[in-house]
């Protein structure tokens, strides 16, 4: 039962840092119709970036976020700079021009700091929380508190600021919100922000758990795409949901199953993703998409 | 911008153009290089067969896939069980890899139909991930993380070749074969099938196009050519481990379908050429140059020649066949060809 219980925590924790990339995906998604495959090597770069602060001597949490508002800028540029003269391009051309993106942020990486693997120090104390029976290591429930006030935060923007509701009309109806005098490009070019922050959290907080290095996020990705896709793409609960829910599969299944194991866990993403589109291609949570003929 | 004409060469201009394509391959590779690059061409051959797939598939299917590795390795799997495991002879291993991932291609195209192009390229960029840890984790079978050793094959004795060149010429006769399959495929009714359901799948549907029959029958077509293009891999190195078929080399194969031209078949060789030697050079320089180089040339093909260099050859040649004036007069059903390949993908 502890067993049982404490698995459940780490998928939460796992859960939390999938849904933080799972949102990030989630937010480019909405603004632009566009499924960012270099998400997860802009979030390792972001590592990177923080480690790089720390190595110029700054204390690990105005490292953290230094790197974040730097992801922010990153993001936004590179919406006006890439992504937006896209806007109107066929499907390959935008999937191809992703997939360039990631081999080149991924090399540039291994350019910039080698191949070699460093060691990006957690953002909470080694210690561990008892509670009751079973005890909880800090970071797993650091990182669940973290990821939790983020999103809290992003509520409360899109919620009750104008900020959050015009960036809403900008997404959900583009042409009805620049009627009403919203400026569409600037609120795409801050969802793309707010993205590349988010993938940067998440790569901050998966760093000290797998190592910093250039394929850091590979295992990371493809369960925040899962997530995504069991949410709804264009789903902001739905990506929370997903991510929380793939988390503790993946960590139960890899407990549970022994003929998956670890070594095999990563089947589950491919499981749920294939799963998902083909009995609910809209995900949980997401907008069934209606077209007319 | 397109040039509707199609082209008629002269018969002594068919002839010399065949000279010397037939010298460049039989004679000028295999004998004029150095022996490491005969192999190395052997590989180019080989990705050039799995190209020609994805040009099927994304080209002219409209589905863009981001996994053909994932049908590589079952080809060079196959092939490494059957001659390691049970004593095969290597060739008889090419139908049976081809056989199995034509299959395993028709049940991915089954869910492929459902897909959206984005989700798609997502599915199957997960698939070539999920790959190495699979064929690891089934070690009894596929030899885990040391791999299995195939052995490159040897020329039969009667044969006056050392082995790279005799693995070539059986890749060349093989990637010969294939090609004009493909060309055959992509002439007549099937093209016209696939552009339409392409480019407006409710105007396809309206003219009697089986958009769920083709696009299954399309993928499937695809993934046999990477299979028969894994198992000459396989011969090839002599070797197969998980992590060559990492995410890499279903990346690789994209980016060379891309600059090659994807609806372009005569690109698929130049594509490869890219892929096997572009990294080498590379590497000499700096080891994390490769990926930029590709990830710099895949925008930089997009943005300043979208069909690919294959693809403008292709518009040169028949520019040039227009103003030497071997042209055909252009028919109405030509036009529509050459327009669509003008257009490219602009249309979808």
């Amino acid at each position: 039962m502890t067993l049982f219980a404490n698995q459940l925590i780490d998928g939460l924790a796992d859960g939390a840092i999938y849904a933080s990339l799972a949102l990030a995906l989630v937010f480019s998604y909405r603004s632009t119709g566009i499924v960012n495959f270099a998400q997860g090597e802009m979030a390792m770069l972001s590592a990177y970036v923080t480690w790089q602060l720390m190595a110029w001597g700054l204390p690990l949490i105005p490292a953290a976020l230094i790197s974040i508002v730097l992801s922010f800028i990153a993001g936004a540029l590179l919406y006006a700079s890439i992504v937006k003269p896209l806007s109107h391009a066929s499907l390959l051309t935008v999937v191809s021009v992703l997939i360039g993106l990631y081999l080149a942020l991924n090399s540039l990486a291994g350019f910039l700091w080698t191949y070699t693997i460093k060691a990006l120090p957690s953002l909470f104390p080694k210690a561990h929380l008892q509670l009751g029976s079973f005890s909880v290591s800090a970071e797993t429930a650091g990182i669940i508190a973290v990821v939790g006030v983020v999103l809290l935060l992003l509520y409360l923007l899109f919620e009750t600021t104008k900020v959050g509701l015009a960036m809403r009309g900008a997404a959900s109806t583009p042409d009805s919100a620049v009627l009403v005098g919203v400026s569409v490009p600037v609120m795409l070019l801050i969802g793309w922000g707010i993205a590349a922050a988010l993938g940067a959290l998440s790569g901050i907080l998966v760093a000290p758990k797998v190592f910093l290095n250039p394929t850091m996020m590979f295992g990371v990705i493809i369960y925040a795409f899962a997530a995504a896709t069991l949410g709804g793409f264009d789903s902001v609960v739905g990506a929370v949901v997903g991510g929380l829910l793939v988390g503790i599969v993946e960590n139960l299944v890899g407990t549970y199953i022994p003929w998956i194991g670890p070594d095999l866990k990563i089947i589950v993403a491919l499981v749920l993703i294939f799963g998902t589109l083909l009995i609910k291609p809209d995900g949980l949570f997401g907008r069934k998409k209606v077209v007319r003929l | 911008m397109s040039v509707v004409v199609k082209p008629r060469l002269p018969v002594a201009v068919r002839i010399a153009t065949a000279i010397v394509v037939a010298i460049l391959f039989l004679y000028v590779i295999p004998f004029m290089i150095p022996n490491y690059l005969v192999s190395q061409f052997a590989t180019v051959l080989v990705f050039a067969i799995a190209i020609v797939g994805i040009n099927l598939v994304t080209g002219y299917g409209g589905a863009i896939t981001l996994g053909h590795a994932a049908f590589v390795a079952l080809g060079s799997y196959t092939t490494a069980i059957l001659t390691v495991r049970y004593g095969w002879n290597p060739y008889a291993t090419i139908p049976v890899a081809a056989a199995l991932s034509w299959i395993a291609g028709w049940c991915l195209g089954f869910p492929a139909l459902r897909l959206q192009g984005l989700y798609l390229a997502l599915g199957t960029l997960v698939l070539s991930i999920t790959v190495p840890p699979v064929l690891k984790r089934f070690d009894a079978f596929t030899g885990g993380v040391q791999g299995l050793n195939v052995g490159n094959p040897a020329p039969p004795a009667s044969v006056p070749l050392d082995e790279s060149q005799w693995i070539y010429f059986v890749s060349l006769a093989i990637a010969a074969v294939l090609y004009v399959v493909a060309r055959r495929i992509l002439s007549g009714p099937l093209r016209r099938a696939l552009v339409a359901a392409r480019d407006n799948q409710l105007v396809a549907a309206v003219m009697g196009v089986n958009r769920a029959r083709l696009t299954t029958a399309t993928f499937a077509m695809s993934s046999l050519y990477a299979g028969v293009a894994g198992s000459l891999y396989a011969m090839i190195v002599g070797f197969v481990s998980p992590d060559t078929f990492n995410v890499m080399m279903s990346l690789s194969l994209f980016v060379g379908a891309v600059v090659g031209g994807i609806t372009s078949l005569s690109g698929a060789f130049i594509g490869a050429m890219f892929i096997q030697f572009v990294p080498i050079w590379a590497s000499d320089i700096d080891v994390s140059l490769g990926g930029l180089v590709f990830g710099g040339a895949l925008i930089l093909t997009l943005v300043l020649i979208p069909a690919g260099v294959g693809g403008l050859a292709e518009r040169w040649y028949l520019r040039a066949c227009a103003r030497l004036g071997w042209t055909e007069a252009a028919a109405t059903e030509t036009a529509i060809e050459a327009s669509t390949r003008g257009a490219q993908h602009e249309a979808t």
